[in-house]
């Protein structure tokens, strides 16, 4: 019985409660089994099955007394750059260890008042900075899916905790956090889908600040509808937040017709990368061909500063972060490092040394150069004139399109340590999910299909500004006509 | 524009970070292969282009100027690395 609860769907578990044909707290408890059997994934930081039992058990009562939310009893992952109250919040870094937020952000407070259950704090990427999990403080994460000789592949970054667990279903779904591509990327590389709304959909109140201009949170799941259903608990005006917009959240389950005639697919040719593997290329044409059996049309278009948009970002996000991580002095919480008759600044300074990993040291430093006297305006300022360039792109791409269709990412989930050494390899990475975070548009990976080695690829669909619905809707799609069925081995499972 | 030694340590300093000596170079070779990277923006003219400041364009909002929070000073130095007297504790600033 067990398996079979984790392996529903968030959807099938609404009902399945609904119907009483299982409990919340039996619910909850198979998800507890599941991840005690799958620590060797290192997916969780912190895990509390006491409080989601608690938690399972007021959404039982919830539910018999008719007043349930409409996430009653679904135990879900939060992962660890999101406060909650009275667990520690860490952003996968020695710096904040130990810190135990005395409030709950906004996005992980909505969907408990929905009635979630939460099963614990996933691990990440420190300060959501990578696109492996290789730079979390707490170890790497592994991907359930495995190589062909059944080597160990990350499970992409930097919600790779959330993916990770979403996809060896010992978490019915997670939140996400993505500054340039932190869902989508993970989602594609576990064969899961993900959301990231539009920027000021979801209030970053509570969350771990890396670039504030970018980060934006969403839901990781194993279906689109179930992306619909968390979103709409997850999205919402938060006056905490000042970039937080005060518009009506649509029911975006409703969205889900399936119905995409006449709507126009942008195709954008500066995404055509060489050197792209022949299968991502071929996986794109099929989901080309998908939606055109399913009566939509395909035109393509131009995003002619497609190739700015990583450069850019690797000027704009370090910069933010260089401020937000500011706040990290030892003085007001997390770790301090204080050698003997230090100084202020030897405070300071041999804190975050200790604190910080070494991505996140290298990311301050560049940010802390481009916004330093003298380069200001020749980095920082250039990169946000590049970036009005690049949302004017996708602007006059939808007066020619409804939404975008490109490929996530530009290979299949790679074995650890394999690009590590180089932070450019690794950046690129993120060379198809960051134009959309530059641009604020919400955008979705949804899995299509697997590599020669069995491994999940994934489709990216980028929509106008506050048009969840249709990429939802395209995605939906796609999720059908792909019948996406691959599921990893539960080799973790002794 | 490379950055030389000095630049790293002088970088390092203002971001608070103590590097050590070994560490000064390949911090700068990292820096540099970086910063030559993102150096092709300049092929880009952005003459008469604003500089983005929001990406969805909105007015910031106005509230009532009235305390809406606060007595929470438990809370609010629960974690502290030190705290004496109801205040955070920091190593003595001025002789």
């Amino acid at each position: 019985m067990a398996t079979e609860l984790t392996d529903l769907t968030v959807a099938q578990m609404r009902d399945g409660l609904k119907a009483k044909s299982f409990s919340a707290v039996e619910l909850t408890q198979a998800h507890i089994s599941a991840v005690e059997a799958a620590r060797e994934l290192n997916a969780f930081i912190v895990e509390t099955p006491e409080l989601a039992l608690e938690q399972a058990k007021a959404a039982d009562a919830a539910i018999a007394a008719g007043n349930a939310g409409p996430l009653a009893g679904i135990p879900l992952g939060i992962k660890d750059l999101f406060a909650t109250k009275g667990v520690q919040t860490t952003a996968a870094s020695k710096i904040l260890e130990g810190f135990v937020p005395t409030y709950e952000s906004t996005v992980s407070g909505n969907l408990l008042r929905d009635g979630a259950v939460t099963l614990g704090k996933l691990n990440l990427d420190q300060f959501a900075m990578g696109s492996s999990n290789e730079t979390s403080a707490f170890g790497n994460v592994l991907n359930p899916y495995r190589g062909p000789n059944g080597e160990h592949l990350v499970p992409g970054g930097s919600s790779g905790g959330s993916s990770s667990a979403v996809a060896a279903r010992i978490v019915a779904a997670a939140t996400g956090t993505d500054t340039g591509g932190s869902i989508r990327q993970p989602a594609a590389f576990t064969g899961i889908s993900g959301i990231k709304p539009t920027y000021g959909r979801c209030s970053r109140w509570g969350v771990v600040a890396f670039a504030s201009s970018l980060d934006q949170a969403g839901p990781m799941a194993r279906t689109i509808e179930d992306c619909a259903i968390l979103l709409k608990s997850m999205c919402g005006f938060d006056p905490k937040d000042s970039t937080s917009l005060d518009l009506p959240v649509p029911d975006f389950e409703k969205a889900l017709t399936g119905d995409v005639r006449g709507l126009k697919i942008g195709i954008p040719k500066e995404y055509r990368v060489d050197g792209m593997p022949a299968e991502i290329e071929k996986l794109w044409q099929q989901g080309m061909d998908w939606l055109k059996a399913a009566g939509a049309e395909i035109v393509e278009i131009s995003l002619p500063h497609t190739k700015y948009a990583l450069p850019t970002y690797y000027i704009v996000a370090p910069a933010e972060a260089s401020s937000n991580l500011a706040r990290y002095d030892g003085v007001r919480y997390g770790q301090r490092v204080a050698p003997e008759n230090a100084s202020l600044i030897d405070m300071y300074e041999a804190t975050r040394a200790a604190g910080f990993g070494h991505e996140v040291k290298r990311r301050i430093m560049i940010g802390t150069y481009v916004l330093s006297a003298g380069y200001y305006d020749a980095y920082y300022v250039k990169a946000q004139r590049l970036r009005t360039l690049i949302a004017q792109d996708f602007e006059k791409a939808y007066q020619q399109c409804d939404v975008i269709l490109t490929p996530t990412a530009p290979s299949a989930a790679f074995a650890f340590g394999s690009k590590s050494d180089d932070p450019l390899a690794m950046y690129l990475n993120d060379v198809f999910t960051v134009p959309a975070s530059l641009a604020g548009l919400p955008a979705l990976s949804v899995p299509a299909g697997v590599d020669a080695d069995g491994l999940p690829l994934g489709l990216h669909l980028i929509g106008r500004k506050l048009d969840e619905e249709t990429v939802l809707k395209v995605g939906h799609v796609i999720e059908q006509a792909a019948q996406f069925s691959a599921k990893p081995e539960k080799w973790w499972v002794k | 524009m490379a950055v030389d030694e000095k630049t790293v340590r002088r970088i390092a300093h203002l971001a608070r970070i103590k590097l050590d000596d070994a560490d000064v170079e390949p911090m700068m070779k990292e820096l540099n292969g970086i910063l030559n990277w993102v150096e092709q923006l300049s092929e880009v003219n952005t003459d008469g282009v604003e500089p983005m400041t929001s990406v969805v364009a909105q007015k910031m909002r106005w509230r009532e100027d009235v305390v809406s929070d606060g007595n929470i000073q438990e809370d609010v130095l629960k974690n502290a690395p030190e705290a004496q007297f109801g205040f955070y504790a920091v190593p003595k600033v001025i002789e």
